[in-house]
């Protein structure tokens, strides 16, 4: 699945960075603090947060985020798309809860733990 | 001898209460330089007290993220051209609050330095974050700082402001109107006992309109800054204290409005 098919399927809205719709995305994860997603998050994932700071394409560019989605409605800062633009990083927004749209994802098979 | 000295000679209760050597002070207390990966190639201590100089400022702090690594050249710059320079740092805390810690002296600013370091992880990428520059006070390139000083560094808001009262520094959440790394934004509220000597709010809003969009900052003491990152936004935001001399006593009785000082709106 790329980032393309997760925009139609849920209309998420395109904000910055649609140089970048093409990637795969191999996982998901869920973080507010940059500092934690900076640690932790999975290479290719899609990253559901409520931050809209530039430092999260910094972040994203780091840990080869495949796309940013802020979520809550939330709006990204301008700087922030200017620099998405640079890296082709998609920044993404979803009106609703990272909970529900994290379920989503996870119900396609997205971020899925492999069967024991 | 002049009447200032006379005044000097007084006992300490009665110098402090004498309001003849006040002055009102332009202060701009957050500044970055090149050292944070986010400032401008610019912000280098000559160019920094040049328009310092321009612009009228009295008194700057050096606030670059996690490090005090430029206050030094800073300070020296300041010297020479007659701006008072204040070491500070300003720390990002494990809750992912910016802090500033602004002290009298270089020996403070370092050891906090120290502190943040030893919980500071992760090594800087420049072609991500943006170079880290340690120069001379004559503009020269010194070295380039290795440590992610973007990052937070792993100790709780409380121990930070401990840490800069031991030190005998004064402890500020930045930017408290701001969506990223303020304070309220953060944690939803400034957590009763914390012990801050006051807030700053950016340039974007006056401390009066900040207290009434966020009634969170209740009683603290409220001065802004211009939190700049480029030349050309020093001073955009500064505070007038009315201060016998810039020294952080002096400042922490303006915040706390004792003995005539205070900040002038």
């Amino acid at each position: 699945m790329n980032v393309q098919q997760i925009v139609d399927r849920f209309e998420l809205k395109v904000a910055g960075g649609g140089g970048g719709l093409a990637r795969t995305v191999q996982g998901g994860y869920c973080g507010d603090l940059l500092s934690d997603v900076m640690a932790n998050a999975p290479a290719g994932c899609v990253w559901l947060t409520v931050q809209g700071h530039q430092n999260i394409v910094a972040v994203a560019v780091l840990r080869e985020i495949a796309a940013v989605v802020i979520t809550g409605d939330r709006p990204p800062d301008p700087d922030t798309l200017q620099k998405a633009d640079q890296e082709n990083i998609p920044i993404l927004q979803w009106g609703r809860s990272a909970f529900e749209l994290a379920g989503e994802l996870y119900a396609l098979g997205v971020g899925r733990l492999a069967p024991a | 001898m002049p009447s200032e000295w006379a005044d000097l000679r007084r006992p300490e209760p009665a110098r402090r209460e004498s309001r003849a050597l006040l002055k009102d002070l332009t202060a701009d207390l957050h500044v970055h330089t090149c050292l944070s990966p986010c400032a401008d190639w610019e912000m280098s201590p000559r160019k920094i007290i040049r328009r310092c100089r321009e612009l009228g400022l009295d008194v700057i702090a050096v606030c670059d993220h996690n490090s005090a690594e430029n206050a030094d050249a800073v300070m020296r710059e300041g010297l020479r051209h007659g701006v008072c320079v204040l070491p500070g740092l300003e720390i990002c805390s494990r809750e992912e609050v910016h802090l500033l810690a602004l002290f009298d002296g270089l020996g403070p600013a370092l050891a906090m330095q120290k502190l943040v370091y030893a919980n500071l992880s992760g090594e800087n990428r420049p072609e991500i974050f943006g170079h880290q520059i340690v120069a001379t006070d004559d503009d020269e390139v010194l070295a380039e700082c290795p440590r992610r000083l973007i990052g937070a560094a792993g100790l709780a808001l409380e121990a930070i402001v401990r840490a800069t009262h031991d030190l005998r520094g004064l402890s500020l959440a930045a930017h408290v109107d701001r969506p990223a790394y303020g304070i309220i934004q953060q944690l939803g509220f400034i957590p009763a006992g914390l012990d801050l000597d006051g807030v700053e709010v950016s340039w974007r809003m006056s401390p009066a309109a900040a207290r009434t969009a966020f009634p969170a900052i209740g009683p603290l003491p409220c001065l802004t800054s211009s939190d700049a990152h480029a030349l050309e936004d020093i001073g955009r935001a500064c505070t007038v204290l009315r201060i016998a001399a810039p020294t952080l006593t002096e400042i922490g009785w303006a915040l706390q409005g004792l003995y005539g000082r205070g900040l002038v709106t």
